[in-house]
């Protein structure tokens, strides 16, 4: 007992410390840069600078990147309990769908009332989508990447068939100048003065942040995704936390799809999430399972998404647009399969959890 | 009611029935205030489902359990635990990347607000370790902890949910010697400050040492009931398996000859990438048994994977026969190098579950004649082949058709034993080669094993159970930390100085 009784070692407060730095520096020269283009004209005349830097590029990243914070959220909840979802893009346009019909049907309320109706919708039918994943794979013990497949495939289906071309939404949300900070320079643009969706993305990163890692209800939703059967010995239902989360996680999915339809675009295309579903996925593994690492990773993703539209606007040639086009997923190819081996998955995810009889 | 001779625990004709299987019938316990009982039994007895049952992860079929005289039923874990039933199962239930705390809060735990109150938490483990001398770092995460410490954290775990009854699954199997002494000193606190304590084993030794009362349980039902004080190993052995077993295995000096396997400084890495050999060197040599012993975790099974071909040697030789064998395929280590493998974890590595036991036996040797004839496999050949071997090693089944996994274990095990035995050899290489089976099974495969030695065959043994490595080795290895600590020869082996080495202390 004595010879190991003293070894305990606090070995993983180290493992991402180098890479924490390199962040930091990273995002410190970025924000020098921002503020010098923003503000000082020397700066701000080049083209090049302006495609990179510009309040237009972070207002437009911002954008791009909240459908998949709120994908990326929606793939954290469910893993981090053990259940594989890469249904999210499913599950987005589902929501999507489900917000543009209910912003249709009530298009003669008021403006508010009929975008809030819409964001409740989106957030059902999502959760709904969550429960149909839940009921495949917890109740019926199917293989969760087939069941997450189902998921795509029916929501691309059914709306397409359901899908009215004639029906218009009218209106959509607009962005709302929080007093005070909004006036903050180039900072103040681009984070202050956002439509609500975005707001609430935002806080939501923090929020399931807070949740995972300093409620109860995190803790256990952890454990079951790491060690289910640990859970269980200390009484801890392990599906029923799975079915809670998937229906969380599948009602952020939803709102994504909301963003899309009622602060984005305004209308509904058929399959309009066009992979946003699947690089929120992405978003979530760079991001090594944690809220906020999932939303960087979205962030980087959606500025490689306002570099492509920068340089059209911007009017450069020089790089084939499609080229540009290529950026988000050559990055997702690359921080996947490049990081894969530093990031770690929840240990039991994709296994179906047996209370009685199976394993010893 | 006098508190005294009230038991705090009693399991009264508990049977439970899974699908095909009958794991308990007709099972009577009595666990006495402040007593360790030891629950003594095989592999596969029952005691396992018996012990999940009386925590509530299992529900019974029929009978009743009673605490402190009142009948109970526990539908889940939690209803136990607030019946002051703890339990430290077999493999812990630990989720490796959380801190101590975590764990040993998880289920039942404290928060400010709607906080977890990690603060509060860390001082009641911090108390419970100095009150049951349980040394462990609160703020520690699990994976970064030895398997001993990870033990006092499960027992943990049940006192800071104010367990009076502990069931302790098997909880010297991980533990060297020196742990398992440890543990035992646990134990005893525990019981003088008036725990009572279910003592899970199928360690003969271990039983006589510590417990108060013995019930044996053989094929899921309650043999009878043993004091430790006029009890023998024998005796409890002979009830254990139904029948009289020979404990130690019979055999002459060893005569070793030539070297058949050179091992020359070599160094790899685990799945990881982490450093899992440094600088191995060993020789095995023809007509002697080497025994590798160590704690789990040391090398050992790297060790193995490096010599069969199926990890990468860094740097460093591997000879067979004095040919040159390093990094090349298993298949040519097992062809050109005449030696066979029992591997330790024989469903992921030893046979296929779903083929069937003709097949199985032939995984090794169904590309040359008779069983392959060109491009076509001789099923006449290979059922001849089965029907034979399956006579020879006794592996108990209605038919060489049936499939490999409806065998138990302890038949798995000589259908491998019996494939790898089955061909010209000189170098054996057998990891675990009596895990989780019977006694029974454990003596036929450990004659066996003698019986090539006496063949002039080179043997290397695996085995984290250190009566195994005693009872067969002539010359002894420890391993610790990927290191060769040291090589004794039988003769001069104790316990005593193998458990030391097991934890790198090295005289």
């Amino acid at each position: 007992m004595s010879a190991a009784a003293t070894v305990a070692m606090p070995k993983a407060k180290r493992r991402f410390r180098t890479g924490t730095i390199v962040l930091a520096v990273a995002g410190i020269l970025f924000l020098t840069m921002v503020i010098l283009v923003n503000t000082v004209d020397a700066f701000g005349d080049n083209t090049w600078l302006r495609v990179f830097f510009s309040v237009s590029a972070l207002n437009f990243t911002l954008r791009a990147s909240v459908p998949l914070i709120l994908g990326a959220l929606c793939g954290i909840l469910c893993e981090r309990t053990g259940i594989v979802n890469i249904g999210i893009e499913g599950m987005m346009l589902a929501g999507a769908f489900a917000a543009f019909v209910a912003k249709v049907s009530t298009n003669h309320w008021p403006l508010m009332g009929s975008l809030l109706f819409g964001v409740v919708i989106a957030l059902a039918v999502g959760a709904l989508m969550g429960l149909l994943h839940g009921v495949m794979s917890i109740r019926y013990k199917m293989d969760q990447i087939i069941s997450g497949t189902v998921l795509i495939i029916l929501a691309a289906g059914v709306t397409a068939y359901l899908f009215d071309r004639n029906a218009v939404a009218e209106g959509k949300f607009s962005a709302v100048a929080i007093p005070g900070l909004a006036q903050i320079p180039v900072v103040g643009e681009v984070i202050f003065q956002n439509p609500p969706i975005t707001y609430a993305a935002l806080i939501l990163v923090v929020v399931v942040h807070y949740g995972l890692f300093y409620t109860r209800w995190g803790l256990r939703s952890r454990a079951c995704g790491e060690h289910p059967r640990a859970a269980d010995t200390v009484g801890i239902n392990v599906n029923r936390y799975r079915y809670f989360n998937t229906m969380i996680g599948g009602s952020l999915a939803g709102l994504a799809g909301g963003f899309l339809v009622l602060e984005a675009v305004g209308q509904f295309q058929e399959g309009m999430t066009a992979g946003r579903g699947f690089i929120a996925l992405a978003a979530m593994i760079f991001g090594n399972w944690m809220p906020f690492g999932a939303a960087g990773a979205a962030v980087l993703f959606g500025y490689t998404q306002a570099l492509q539209n920068e340089l059209l606007l911007a009017g450069v040639t020089a790089v084939p647009r499609q080229f540009v086009s290529m950026i988000p997923y050559i990055v997702t190819i690359v921080a996947v399969s490049g990081f894969v081996g530093r990031v770690r998955a929840p240990a039991a995810e994709g296994k179906v959890y047996e209370t009685e009889g199976g394993s010893e | 009611m006098d508190a005294s001779t009230t038991p705090v625990l009693e399991v009264r004709n508990i049977t439970k029935k899974f699908p095909g299987v009958i794991a308990n019938q007709d099972v009577n316990i009595r666990l006495m205030p402040g007593e360790i009982l030891a629950l003594l039994g095989e592999n596969g007895a029952g005691k396992s489902t018996l012990m999940n049952i009386v925590y509530g992860l299992y529900h019974p079929t029929s009978g009743e359990i009673l605490v402190n005289g009142e009948p109970v039923v526990f539908h889940t874990p939690r209803d136990a635990i607030a019946r002051g039933i703890g339990m430290v199962h077999q493999h812990f239930q630990l989720v490796p990347v959380m801190t101590v705390v975590e764990n040993v809060m998880l289920g039942d735990e404290s928060t400010k607000l709607g906080k977890l109150d990690r603060k509060l938490v860390a001082a009641r483990i911090t108390e419970l370790s100095e009150r049951y001398n349980l040394a462990v770092d609160p703020h520690a995460i699990i994976e970064d902890l030895p398997v001993g410490v990870r033990q006092r954290v499960e027992i943990i775990k049940a006192l800071y949910r104010k367990a009076d009854i502990l069931i302790l699954d098997e909880p010297t199997a991980v533990l060297t010697p020196q742990e398992i002494e440890g543990l035992f000193q646990v134990m005893e606190l525990l019981r003088g400050q008036g725990k009572s304590i279910i003592f899970i084993t199928h360690k003969l030794k271990e039983v006589l040492h510590i417990a108060d009362r013995i019930v044996v349980l053989r094929g899921g039902k309650t043999v009878g009931e043993a004091d430790p004080k006029t009890a023998t190993q024998a005796s409890l052995a002979s009830m254990m398996v139904g029948r009289e077993v020979i404990l130690t295995v019979e055999k002459e000096a060893a005569r070793p000859t030539e070297v058949v396997l050179e091992l020359e400084g070599i160094s790899a890495r685990d799945d990881l990438g982490q450093p899992a050999l440094r600088n191995v060197s060993l020789q095995v040599h023809a007509g002697e048994i080497v025994g590798v012993a160590g704690v789990q975790g040391n090398g050992q099974t790297e060790l193995v994977e490096v010599i069969t071909g199926l990890r990468h040697a860094d740097s460093g030789h591997t000879r067979i026969n004095g040919k040159e064998m390093t990094n090349t395929s298993p298949r040519h280590i097992t062809v050109e190098g005449e030696s066979c493998h029992v591997p330790e974890d024989r469903h992921a590595y030893g046979m296929v579950d779903s083929y069937s036991i003709a097949h199985n036996l032939v995984l090794n040797t169904y590309f040359q004649p008779p069983f392959a004839r060109n491009a076509t496999i001789n099923e006449k050949a290979i059922n001849e082949h089965a029907a034979k071997l399956v006579e020879k090693f006794d592996v108990r089944t209605p038919s060489v058709q049936t499939a490999g996994r409806s065998l138990s274990g302890g038949n798995q095990q000589k259908m491998v034993v019996a494939r790898e035995f089955s061909r010209p050899i000189k170098l054996l290489i057998a990891a675990q080669p009596t895990r989780g089976i019977d006694v029974g099974s454990i003596e036929f495969i450990h004659n066996q094993i003698v019986a090539k030695r006496d063949e002039g065959i080179a043997v290397l043994v695996v085995s984290s159970e250190l009566d195994e490595i005693m009872a067969l080795s002539d010359r002894i290895v420890v391993m610790y930390k990927g290191e060769i600590i040291d090589i004794v020869p039988r003769a001069e082996a104790t316990r005593e100085g193998l458990g030391l080495l097991m934890a790198g202390i090295k005289a």
